[in-house]
């Protein structure tokens, strides 16, 4: 084994003490840490990690924090803006009561720290928590669980609409007593059938810090329930930033995942989506920006298991300086998922020549009555379209912002939020407007 | 108001203009006609600073300055505008958000104040309006969708939201049917002016009828072999461009001296 995991280990002992009291996940944070111990950190070797090194990770330590210290954070500009059902925020991993906005949801609904929930403890715990990601799928899957400590549980009653969006806000602070600081929140949202919500995940930390989180979404849509979950990776851009969400929908369901990634120095995102039952319309919809040498790695998975099942997947990347993208798209057709109409497209925008992107739509169809289908390109800015702005009398960093922006757009568009697409179309403008007035 | 002197240019290594004078004054209308490959378009695309073409000789001065040492954007905002031959599509970029940008720029290099909305809005119905411009057009991406016709029209009201002093027009009547010829050519004739000069470029003499020009310059092999009044055109379109071919099949330094020259007219 590459890498030595002693430092991983006094942590995980750490973590224990910490933990909220439960025999059964007791046993699978133990479980899990020596599934994680077998393992390893996955290496390029690997076929899934092949254009990721995840050695700045597995190199370091970290320490996981017990008490976080919010003296002196400022979050009001990370706050979702206008009314929310919920806002849950958590410093360096753990859930902070005074930073959160608590209005009264439903009755039969909760939006509260997962730590909180496995401590009653609940039943959609019991059931689902560490079984829609289970630790098998991936050593970061078994990191996360083994530190599981606290994170967000969110369930919806049976025929809930709720109009305002819950948020989840995820601060780092980055140090710790000296020490680079580490995170593995989990997330369990449990929709009922015929529920509706709006999910929001911020993920957000200083700039200097290559600090590390690892975190984990688990989603139960019930039957024809509705969701919309956005995941705004917004890390510091020398953080490393590991995230899973693993889906389970059942028949008539909606489930539109959103993920924008403009921060984290090493970030990889993996997807996994199950359609387990008919009618259920997924969609996902990506868009990352990144620049000098960061690196950022998305893999999807949509899993069609039932039939007359619809994706539609876009996933949009900008590259500039000498970043890195990948993009990994799977779609998985079982035999039994005749009628499925899936469609995939993932595009790049190559800023310079040193930029790269490494990407791969993968297959796997074993029904015969089914409509797939899946595009990818890779360009850079339009020269035609720069002279044609130029020559109106827009310079060519104006002329580059707009055609980014116009890359950009048709994710964008999708997003339904007002407050977020603004926010996002901001974050993309500010990481590259000094690049651009540069070049 | 134009010097072109002795201009040489290439793109791709491959000699294009091969030593062109042309002197247009404020004011005054000029057309370029000449076949296929002559160097029309390429002298229009030199002229508003594509980057596709390399200059290997010679120099352009606008009002005196060297406009080959300025970027497009530059050339743009001095008042140098060219009506696009293939105006490019721009999808996700909002026409009116464009238009906006690019008369603000054009404004501030004047030392006018930015318009704001409403401003702008108001001038821009009023252009529309002789273009036969719909304002649902404006609201589209750029030229997306636009139907060829569309897309000339489009490229006349930009000038005329814009008001440049030296109008390019690159083959803005191919591919015209006659009334949307006439629209372009409304637009064009409106905007003449004392203190303004457009540069035609033309395959086909029938833009001519409706927008009459002082000078007509015929291109061949990257250089002007005749130059004329607007009888000159009705000669070609008479004749074709294949009478000029022993002119410029063997084109010599001689000859091309021998050739008529304008005379500059006025300042």
């Amino acid at each position: 084994m590459a890498y030595t995991l002693d430092s991983w280990l006094a942590e995980w002992k750490r973590a224990k003490q910490s933990r909220p009291r439960l025999a059964s996940l007791d046993r699978i944070s133990g479980a899990a840490f020596e599934t994680f111990q077998a393992h390893g950190f996955p290496t390029t070797r690997e076929e899934d990690w092949r254009f990721t090194s995840v050695a700045p990770i597995a190199d370091n330590s970290f320490a996981l924090v017990m008490e976080p210290r919010t003296a002196g954070l400022d979050i009001a500009r990370l706050r979702l803006p206008g009314d929310v059902a919920t806002e849950l925020v958590f410093v360096d991993g753990r859930y902070v009561a005074g930073l959160s906005r608590l209005p009264a949801l439903p009755a039969g609904s909760r939006a509260e720290s997962l730590a909180a929930a496995i401590a009653s403890p609940h039943e959609q715990i019991q059931t689902h928590l560490t079984r829609v990601a289970s630790f098998d799928r991936g050593p970061f899957l078994a990191l996360n669980t083994a530190f599981l400590v606290d994170g967000a549980f969110v369930e919806l009653a049976p025929g809930t609409i709720l109009q305002q969006p819950i948020h989840l806000l995820f601060v780092a602070t980055g140090r710790d007593n000296g020490r680079t600081t580490m995170a593995h929140p989990r997330v369990l949202a449990v929709l009922g059938a015929n529920s509706q919500a709006t999910i929001v995940e911020t993920y957000v930390g200083p700039d200097t810090i290559g600090y590390f989180t690892n975190a984990v979404t688990e989603i139960v849509l019930g039957e024809n329930a509705v969701l919309d979950h956005y995941t705004r990776q917004y890390e510091g851009t020398a953080a490393h930033h590991v995230g899973a969400i693993y889906t389970e929908a059942q028949r008539s369901a909606t489930c539109t995942l959103h993920g924008i990634n403009v921060g984290g120095g090493l970030v990889r995102n993996d997807i996994v989506t199950t359609l387990d039952g008919e009618g259920i319309d997924c969609t996902l919809n990506g868009l990352y920006l990144s620049d000098e040498r960061r690196l950022v790695d998305n893999h999807t998975t949509i899993d069609h298991a039932r039939p007359h099942c619809a994706s539609r997947e876009i996933y949009k990347g900008i590259l500039a300086d000498h970043a890195r993208g990948v993009f990994n798209g799977k779609i998985i057709v079982r035999p039994d998922a005749q009628k499925t109409d899936a469609k995939q497209t993932n595009r790049a925008l190559l800023l310079s020549e040193d930029a790269q992107i490494n990407t791969k739509p993968q297959l796997e169809i074993f029904a015969n009555d089914v409509k797939c289908t899946h595009g990818a390109a890779v360009g850079q800015l339009d020269d035609e379209a720069m002279f044609y702005l130029r020559s109106r009398g827009l310079s060519a960093g104006h002329a580059r912002q707009l055609l980014i922006h116009a890359f950009a757009a048709d994710v964008l568009n999708r997003l339904p939020l007002e407050s977020i697409r603004a926010d996002v179309e901001f974050r993309l403008q500010r990481q590259l407007t000094a690049k651009l007035r540069a070049a | 108001m134009l010097r072109v002197k002795n201009l040489h240019a290439a793109a791709a290594g491959h000699e294009i203009l091969r030593g062109i004078d042309l002197s247009i004054d404020a004011g005054e209308v000029h057309a370029i006609m000449g076949p296929n490959g002559s160097g029309k378009s390429t002298l229009a695309r030199v002229l508003a600073g594509h980057p596709e073409y390399q200059v290997t000789g010679g120099e352009v001065l606008y009002d005196g300055q060297d406009l080959l040492a300025m970027d497009p954007e530059t050339r743009a905002r001095l008042g140098v505008f060219m009506a696009f031959q293939y105006p490019v599509e721009i999808p996700g970029v909002n026409n009116a958000y464009f238009l906006k940008a690019a008369l603000n720029a054009v404004r501030a290099q004047r030392g006018q104040e930015e318009l704001d909305a409403v401003e702008f809005m108001t001038l821009v119905r009023e252009r529309m309006g002789v273009l036969g411009i719909d304002e649902a057009l404006l609201n589209r991406p750029v030229n997306e969708g636009f139907s060829g016709g569309e897309k000339k029209r489009n490229e006349i009201f930009q000038m005329a939201v814009l008001e440049p002093r030296l109008g390019i027009l690159d083959e803005t009547d191919s591919g015209l049917d006659i009334d949307a010829l006439k629209i372009v050519a409304t637009g064009v004739n409106a905007m003449r002016r004392g203190d303004r000069a457009f540069l035609l470029v033309t395959h086909y003499q029938r833009l001519l009828n409706y927008v009459v020009p002082d000078f007509v310059h015929v291109l061949a092999e990257g250089r002007i072999v005749r130059s004329g009044g607007k009888e000159l055109a009705l000669e070609l379109e008479e004749k074709g461009y294949g009478w000029l071919e022993p002119s410029y099949t063997e084109p010599s330094a001689q000859l091309a001296e021998a050739l008529p020259r304008r005379q500059p007219v006025g300042g």
